[in-house]
């Protein structure tokens, strides 16, 4: 086959961007899916402790997110992010990282508007569009 | 078997993200909040139910799972309380992860060192 420089140039980064695409979705597949496991057992650990599913749920989730603020503070998790992408990001231990790092980033402006304005900055998004979707959600059952 | 479940269906919930971030340039907020939003749209049909049935925590511990948590959270409080209801279920729900993420984010910021710029 023959090839001018730039196409081949051409060819060879598609090729190296598909192999990044595979090995960027493994990545984020194998650290997801283990930290999933990890809210498994979690899961498990505190509806063998007798509470319900419901509560056992909430304290999953209050122990990732107490997991990934230490994590995030100790600036571990960032670190596992720079390879995890998606898979760090997903789980709601990235939402919690998302909360955390920008708290910590403006702590230097100030207690008021450095850290508690910019707590949600990307979580703000998150909780506005997910509430205004379960008010539609709430709508269209009460009506149905 | 719960943990091969919820690896598999949580890993695949994140590949997904990553084809996001790698095929589209979508900022991560961007990403989570649509992230939600299916959550809670799949919630509203009765399809994410199934999938938290089969994988447990694969299927809660990614972000749709919240957004999942929100549509519930919203039906069971208007099947209880009716109108009300569509202002109290979804913030009721998920109070526990939202309060956990402040405090915990707000402690993070109070012992870390203050960053030089």
């Amino acid at each position: 086959m023959k090839m001018t420089k730039k196409q081949y140039q051409q060819y060879a980064e598609s090729k190296a961007d598909k192999s990044k695409l595979w090995l960027d979705m493994f990545n984020a597949f194998w650290i997801g899916g283990l930290i999933c496991m990890i809210g498994q057992f979690f899961l498990n650990t505190y509806m063998n402790l007798n509470f319900d599913k419901e509560i056992a749920g909430t304290l999953t989730s209050i122990t990732l997110v107490f997991a990934s603020a230490l994590l995030t503070g100790l600036n571990v998790y960032d670190n596992i992010a720079k390879k995890a992408g998606a898979g760090t990001l997903v789980p709601i231990t990235g939402f919690a990282n998302a909360v955390v790092s920008p708290a910590m980033e403006f702590k230097n402006e100030g207690y008021v508007m450095g850290v508690a304005a910019n707590i949600f900055k990307i979580a703000g998004p998150v909780i506005t569009y997910g509430i205004i979707a379960s008010v539609l959600s709430g709508i269209i059952y009460l009506f149905l | 078997m719960d943990y091969i479940k919820a690896f598999v269906v949580g890993g695949i919930l994140c590949a997904i993200g990553q084809i996001l971030i790698d095929k589209t340039k979508l900022t991560p907020a961007r990403i989570l909040v649509i992230y939600v939003v299916s959550g809670v749209v799949l919630g509203t049909i009765g399809v994410y139910e199934r999938i938290v049935d089969f994988a447990g925590a694969g299927a809660t511990v990614p972000l749709t799972g919240f957004g999942y948590l929100l549509s519930k959270g919203v039906m069971e409080a208007v099947s209880k309380d009716g109108f009300v209801g569509i202002f109290t279920g979804g913030m009721t729900a998920t109070a526990g992860g939202i309060t956990a993420a402040i405090l915990f984010g707000y402690l993070a910021a109070l012992f870390s060192k203050s960053s030089e710029k």
